[in-house]
């Protein structure tokens, strides 16, 4: 092999290396990743809701806030909004979680996540037809009932391919939490490749990481998309139902 | 076919609708008698679904009053969810709602605003379906159905809420031809069993034949009414002569 291709394999490939992480990644990293992500997606999804319905509303007063949010938190260097939560938030007295890093590293991923999020929310929501909301007010529904049951379920439906690249988003962006300082035990997958580059000079902790990664955002992505195909389709396929003729159209 | 329990009369009083200083509706008075039928004809653009919206309110009228069985509907405290519950409503685009089944499209109001426990309403809602002919498509989703089927549902859908009133919004203009009567069939039904209906409509012959009043608005303004035995035979105005001549 020639030298630089044998450089090449040894930085980024060196299947000892690999190995020897990946217990660690897996026992350690994985867990923390998914708890990270997953507080992170609840907290954005529960945000992207309220804004999202706040972002469609007649009165300036309630829509001004959340154009705020949203511009700011979306405009924001990730890297700054996790230091201005995670650092920011307790020097100003508000230790809402204590000393703890972690939670805070969530709340702010939620943030972000949530200021996109409810982008997503509000042109999946602004999609729906004005029919729908006419025939269910029309039937008395309120102007919330009728959100409820029948424009946020159809408004959601249509964007969850893009829901799903922001939950993608999520989970590598809980790497970025090694900004706030861990605990040997809290780090998530990108800290504990992070840690073992540095030892060992070489890249190829970085590499199953990105392995690692991978295995966990392409099954998503199909988990959704199978899941977009049932919504679609109706829960599963009906049967031709049989028709007297006194019920024939 | 379930009739109003009560059949309650509508008063259009002086309605006016202005849409970005455009005026769509001019002064439209028009009275409803209770267990009556009221089509409404006209041109395209004449404001005759304008006017039908405003008595639900999906428009807001810019001035005038709308009296639904002795209640002001158009008064600032009045409760607009509780009246839209008892005005049954079905449009032109069906409107069902594409994420629920047949039976669900027609439970979910029973359940929410009148607050039947969901026995009582899958029983209301399948007694319904039945009256139209399509209980064996409760389970469907509405993109399994023909246009056809999907207007029964609606209005399976509406009369559910045992309404006061029935407004129809060109129920049948999306129809292929062939479905066209079964519709006009049920509503026939409907307006005989003494439910007080407001039909906008293009079926010149189904006015005929099954409204008590016919009223033809151009331009935002009532140009004739009356029975549809004057209207349709000794038309007393050009423009109501002009228009029944190009509807034939």
């Amino acid at each position: 092999m020639p030298e630089g291709l044998q450089r090449l394999w040894r930085t980024f490939f060196d299947v000892d290396q690999i190995m020897a992480i990946l217990p660690e990644m897996l026992a350690v990293g994985v867990p923390n990743t998914i708890i990270l992500a997953l507080v992170a997606v609840v907290i954005g999804t529960v945000i992207g809701l309220v804004v999202s319905m706040m972002l469609i509303s007649r009165n300036a007063i309630v829509r001004m806030p959340a154009r705020t949010f949203v511009d700011v938190f979306r405009g924001l260097p990730v890297i700054l909004t996790i230091y201005l939560v995670g650092q920011g938030l307790p020097i100003a007295g508000i230790r809402i979680f204590g000393g703890n890093s972690y939670a805070y590293a969530a709340l702010a991923l939620g943030l972000i996540e949530g200021a996109y999020i409810s982008e997503i929310f509000r042109s999946g929501i602004q999609s729906v037809e004005r029919g729908q909301m006419e025939a269910s007010r029309s039937l008395g529904l309120s102007y919330f009932e009728t959100m409820r049951w029948v424009i946020v379920p159809q408004g959601i439906r249509r964007v969850l391919p893009a829901l799903t690249g922001q939950f993608i988003h999520i989970i590598k962006g809980s790497s970025l939490v090694y900004l706030l300082g861990l605990l040997p035990d809290q780090r998530e997958i990108f800290s504990i490749a992070s840690d073992a580059s540095h030892i060992s000079g070489t890249l190829s902790p970085m590499v199953a990481a990105g392995i690692v990664y991978l295995c966990l955002t392409i099954p998503l992505t199909y988990a959704v998309n199978a899941f977009d195909r049932r919504l679609r389709d109706g829960a599963r396929p009906t049967p031709e139902p049989v028709l007297t003729p006194a019920h024939q159209s | 076919m379930s009739s109003s329990r009560h059949p309650v009369g509508v008063h259009a009083e002086n309605i006016t609708k202005v849409f970005d200083r455009h005026p769509v509706l001019q002064d439209v008075s028009l009275k409803v008698e209770p267990g009556t039928t009221t089509c409404i004809i006209g041109p395209s653009g004449s404001g005759k679904s304008t006017f039908l919206r405003c008595i639900n309110r999906l428009e807001e009228p810019t001035a005038g009053r709308i009296v639904i069985g002795g209640e002001d509907i158009t008064s600032d405290d009045a409760d607009i969810d509780a009246i839209r519950s008892r005005v049954g409503m079905v449009f032109q685009s069906f409107n069902l709602f594409p994420h629920m089944t047949v039976l669900r499209n027609i439970t979910l109001a029973l359940m929410r605003v009148r607050k039947m426990p969901r026995d009582q309403a899958v029983a209301v809602a399948e007694a319904q379906l039945e009256e139209v002919g399509l209980l064996a498509l409760k389970d469907r989703r509405p993109s399994q159905l023909s246009g056809g089927q999907q207007q029964r549902v609606a209005i399976a859908r509406a009369l559910a809420m045992q309404p006061d009133v029935m407004l129809f919004d060109e129920a049948t203009s999306a129809l292929d031809p062939e479905l066209v009567k079964g519709i006009l069939e049920i509503m026939k039904r409907l307006a005989a069993s003494g439910m007080t209906m407001m039909v906008v409509t293009h079926e010149l012959r189904f006015a005929r034949e099954a409204a008590n009043q016919v009223v033809f608005l151009d331009r935002g303004h009532i140009v004739e009414s009356g029975p549809p035995d004057k209207v349709f035979n000794t038309p007393s105005s050009d423009r109501l002569r002009e228009f029944l001549s190009q509807m034939l």
